[in-house]
């Protein structure tokens, strides 16, 4: 209802194609591209009205360009039925999409130094992010890291957006070989970074967190669970997170992220309910009393 | 013309028979984004509990065919914070609002009834009896009549008399119209049916449970003919209790179902993660197809299934 919130629509595709290992699907959305601010993603409807595939799937933006009013794009690996139908998809077929969504990455108000990082598709809404801050002036540095070259994602767009563009690969089969995190140290003390922004797998984003904390500079990191409605009602996509008052609570990444920070997420702890999160088993009863606290942690 | 969509449940008189179901409608601010929840006939709150809950680990959904399977676990604030910032809210939306409660036994349904029924702006208490029962050995209080009784009981007792009193029964159970039965006797003026059926989704890869309670909850179309079944079965047996009819809905043609099945309101749930603005879609589609047919009331169509066969008006 308000200006700023997500819209639903049926969007038309301008166009749907390959790179490298993903699917880009580019819709006509005007209304989520005026509103859309980089960390923000998508939901879209698969398989058409009676589909029996009932859960929209959530999709970072990739890209949006004023083309035609206004238009968003989002990637994706074909890794089921619904993604299928999706990469079917031709263009002027119309898709159900919900947008944007989410709390996006915080910008910086001075020109610093930010380091992206990112880890697969995952990379994704790292790129307008980079043009975001390179318009306040900020300098941006990448390190792109994926299993194999087929999947590092937009080397030239990264290198061409950013000051560098470091590049990981498990297997070696381009730039370094390793993790993200095994060239991140460097790249912060040679490009002077203030500030990470971090996007991908779990894993990943809990070790950057970690070294962020290392390095002593902030890290804001978007996370990825799986959602059911993506609109902050299902309750399916919750992280434990510490708030400000220092209570870990089960945060929904659709509403109350996926934009988070990094020292926030309690990484350790994700697919787990910790023993201290507010309304865990036992909560109650440890707060009233403190030597029943005691005999849980020690069991 | 356009139909009257009014409707009575137990003395309740909603604008519409579209109800957001529990548990799938948030706090009301999330669809609140999409439409004026004001719209809606009424919104059933996520089931409030005395306490904070922090709910099942993650995973805690998985598509099934036709629908989903999700083991949240009742994640919620607790009534505090329900009282002091959902329901001022919902209030302030002029939102009719259904407050669903959950508690581990009958004197936590009793103590929450007392503490809903003095706030301005409930206007319906649901009771969510699929709920495990300590007691139960890992069944639910839905599992046995005579527990469901006892906590509708002492939710009836300890609610003011005028605030109409809703069970909301499991499909998956012996004999549903028994526990229909039980829980009007135990003094619910309504009934609400049916809330998701247990089920479980297995990775093939892992052999290992997809979400991370085990059994979850399987809602959506899939369970929506065991869910007509039961409504026309409750509504034989009962023909004078109210009913919201819930599970599947995901069009105005699924809520005419219901309608005729035998309730005279009509739940939306799992729709609204697949189609934010579902309940307002729904509800034009049904007086569309109210329209078409010449109804001048909805009422007019509810319990047509029981009718003989040539009594009801065809298109």
């Amino acid at each position: 209802m308000s200006d700023s919130g997500p819209v639903q629509t049926r969007s038309s595709v301008l166009t749907v194609r390959r790179v490298d290992a993903y699917h880009a699907i580019t819709v006509v959305a005007p209304q989520i591209a005026e509103r859309f601010r980089s960390g923000q993603f998508l939901s879209v409807g698969v398989g058409g009205e009676h589909s029996g595939m009932l859960l929209r799937r959530p999709f970072a933006v990739h890209d949006v360009k004023p083309d035609y009013g206004g238009t968003v794009e989002f990637l994706f690996a074909v890794r089921g039925p619904g993604t299928a139908w999706l990469a079917e998809r031709r263009s002027r077929d119309l898709i159900d999409v919900v947008g944007p969504l989410g709390r996006p990455f915080p910008l910086p108000r001075d020109p610093v130094n930010c380091v992206l990082v990112g880890g697969g598709s995952g990379a994704a809404p790292l790129f307008p992010l980079a043009h975001a801050l390179r318009r306040r002036g900020c300098r941006v540095d990448f390190v792109l890291g994926a299993a194999s070259a087929d999947r590092v994602f937009s080397a030239i767009s990264a290198r061409r957006v950013a000051e560098t563009a470091t590049f990981t690969t498990d297997d070696g089969s381009f730039g370094v070989r390793g993790r993200v995190t095994d060239a991140l140290d460097r790249v912060v003390a040679d490009a002077r970074s203030d500030v990470i922004y971090a996007c991908g797998p779990m894993p990943m984003l809990g070790r950057v967190a970690a070294a962020a904390a290392r390095m002593d500079i902030p890290a804001q990191v978007a996370v990825e669970e799986a959602m059911a409605c993506g609109t902050g009602v299902c309750m399916s996509c919750v992280v434990p997170v510490v708030g400000e008052d220092g209570i870990t609570r089960m945060a929904r990444a659709c509403v109350d992220g996926p934009v988070f920070r990094g020292e926030r997420v309690r990484f350790d702890d994700v697919g787990t309910i910790p023993f201290d999160a507010l309304g865990a088993p036992g909560w109650k009863a440890r707060g009233e009393d403190a030597g029943g606290a005691a005999e849980r942690e020690a069991g | 013309m356009n139909p009257d969509m009014r409707v009575r449940l137990a003395g309740l008189e909603l604008a519409n028979p579209v109800i957001a179901a529990a548990g799938c409608a948030g706090t009301g601010r999330e669809l609140a984004r999409f439409y004026d929840i004001a719209r809606l006939g009424a919104l059933a709150t996520k089931s409030v509990m005395l306490e904070p809950r922090a709910g099942r680990p993650a995973p805690r959904v998985a598509e099934t065919p036709s629908g989903m399977l999700s083991a949240i676990g009742l994640q919620g604030p607790g009534i505090e914070v329900f009282l002091q910032r959902d329901l001022p809210w919902l209030r302030s939306r002029g939102c009719t609002t259904v407050a669903s409660v959950a508690g581990s036994g009958a004197d936590e349904y009793a103590a929450l009834a007392a503490r809903l029924t003095a706030e301005a702006g409930v206007s319906m208490l649901e009771v969510n009896l699929s709920c495990a029962n300590p007691a139960g050995h890992g069944r639910d209080f839905a599992d046995d009549p005579a527990e469901a009784a006892r906590v509708v009981a002492a939710v009836r007792g300890s609610a003011e008399p005028e605030l109409p009193v809703f069970a909301k029964l499991a499909a998956d159970v012996p004999d549903p119209v028994a526990l229909a039965g039980a829980c009007v006797d135990a003094g619910a003026d309504g009934l609400s049916m049916v809330n998701c059926l247990r089920g479980m989704a297995i990775d093939p890869a892992t052999l290992r449970p997809v979400v991370a309670g085990g059994v979850g909850g399987v809602s959506g179309p899939a369970i929506r003919p065991i869910a007509v079944g039961c409504v026309y079965r409750v509504r034989a047996a009962l023909p004078d209790v109210p009913i919201i009819g819930t599970g599947g809905v995901r069009t105005g043609a699924d809520a005419l179902e219901f309608l005729a099945a035998g309730a005279s309101a009509v739940g939306a749930g799992t729709v609204n993660f697949a189609d934010p603005s579902a309940c307002v879609r729904i509800l034009r589609e049904l007086a569309e197809l109210l329209e078409e047919r010449g109804a001048d009331r909805v009422t007019d169509v509810v319990g047509a299934a029981h009718r003989p066969l040539g009594t009801v008006q065809g298109r």
